[in-house]
């Protein structure tokens, strides 16, 4: 067994999972925003916000948001200790995309439900 | 004339490893390249390599060998020689202890952790632990591995975590173990394997099951352990 504090969830099949999952979900979300590109053509700002202001896509796009957070973080955690062995530089790399991950959910949530 | 250039590197002399170039003659016959190298020690008799049994059995010889590992006992160069070319390699990201010998302790100390031995805390039986046909055949595929280190040697996984990351070789023989009807330890040994680094670090890359001499498939017995890990808790 091999101790690390720092990955999502400190198992390794929780963290497989939620990998498998979270992939899952991006997809069905990048597929549901090409269709609907497709079928808007002529998209406005109108059309747009009024896509968003539907309480199921705020959830769906929710979902896609935590998800990315999750994702993003559980492989750029396993790059940073792949590639990175300085401890310093290790530390400081996953602080920086710790914080993004933060930073960008809570600022998806404000776009979401602040207008 | 077969142009052979070979690594060498004697660490406590030179500062950094080079390339030495030999001439062989093969007399145009499709030798192994472990004959090869016999007839370069006779050229040069600080050559330095390992081998023992010369028929892929005993898997001493793992050696980077027109950069794909491999035995140099049983492969032959019409399975490797392009261009009339032949380089040979020590294993990737082991230590070298001198031109194509690796230290294999990193290695080792990964199969060591696996508790590669049958733990079982019944009563002995007078005779001996039965099995049946079927739970027999389970074995077959894993109990074949020689630990010649071509595989983990070959995983990107392992070159940057060797010291977390169990590696092909000891996941195949962790499995070996986990299959195994005689083994009561299944629950225990599971549970020490459930971290980001030691199955987990495998990224299906595939590398192993490529270069395993004995065509054994370590990609296909870290997949049972991650369903057995996840069947143990969902
Ligand atoms: S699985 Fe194959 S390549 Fe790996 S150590 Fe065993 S015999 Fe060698
Ligand atoms: S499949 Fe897994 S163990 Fe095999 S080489 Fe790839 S990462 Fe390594
Ligand atoms: S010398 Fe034994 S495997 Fe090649």
């Amino acid at each position: 067994m091999v101790t690390s504090i720092t990955s999502f969830g400190r198992s390794g099949l929780y963290d497989w999972l939620v990998q498998r999952i979270t992939a899952l979900v991006l997809g069905c979300y990048t597929v549901f925003l090409v269709v609907f590109f497709l079928s808007n053509p002529g998209l406005n700002f109108q059309d747009w916000t009024s896509l968003h202001a539907q309480l199921p896509v705020r959830i769906f796009s929710l979902m896609a948001l935590f998800s990315l957070g999750a994702h993003c973080w559980i492989g750029l955690w396993s790059v940073s200790t792949d590639y990175i062995k300085p401890f310093g530089y290790r530390f400081l790399f996953q602080v920086v995309v710790g914080a993004a991950m933060f930073i960008y959910i809570v600022w998806g949530i404000q776009l979401l439900w602040g207008f | 004339m077969l142009n052979v250039s070979i690594y060498r590197y004697h660490p406590e002399q030179d500062e950094k490893p080079h390339m030495q170039d030999f001439q062989v003659d093969t007399s145009g016959k499709d030798l192994m390249v472990l004959d090869v190298l016999f007839s370069i020690k006779e050229q040069d008799s600080s050559v330095v390599f390992r081998r023992s049994c010369r028929e892929g059995v005993c898997g001493s010889d793992g050696m980077n060998i027109n950069g794909k590992n491999g035995l140099a006992c049983i492969t032959p160069l019409s399975s490797c020689v392009k261009k009339n070319k032949l380089v040979l390699r020590p294993l990737p990201g082991l230590p070298v202890v001198r031109d194509l010998v690796v230290d294999m302790g990193q290695f080792y100390k990964q199969y060591e952790k696996v508790k590669p031995y049958l733990l079982n805390d019944t009563p002995a039986p007078a005779i001996e632990r039965l099995q049946t046909p079927q739970e027999r055949a389970k074995l077959d595929g894993l109990y074949e591995c020689i630990l010649c280190a071509c595989c983990s040697t070959a995983c990107p996984s392992f070159w940057w975590n060797p010291d977390k990351f169990i590696g092909p070789a000891g996941l195949l023989q962790s499995y070996r173990f986990l299959a195994d009807s005689r083994d009561t330890a299944t629950q225990e040994r599971l549970a020490e394997l459930d971290d980001p680094f030691s199955v987990f670090r495998c990224h299906g890359i595939m590398n192993c099951v490529n270069v395993c001499p004995k065509g054994l498939n370590p990609t296909r017995a870290i997949g049972h352990i991650r369903n057995m890990l996840l069947d143990r808790a969902t």
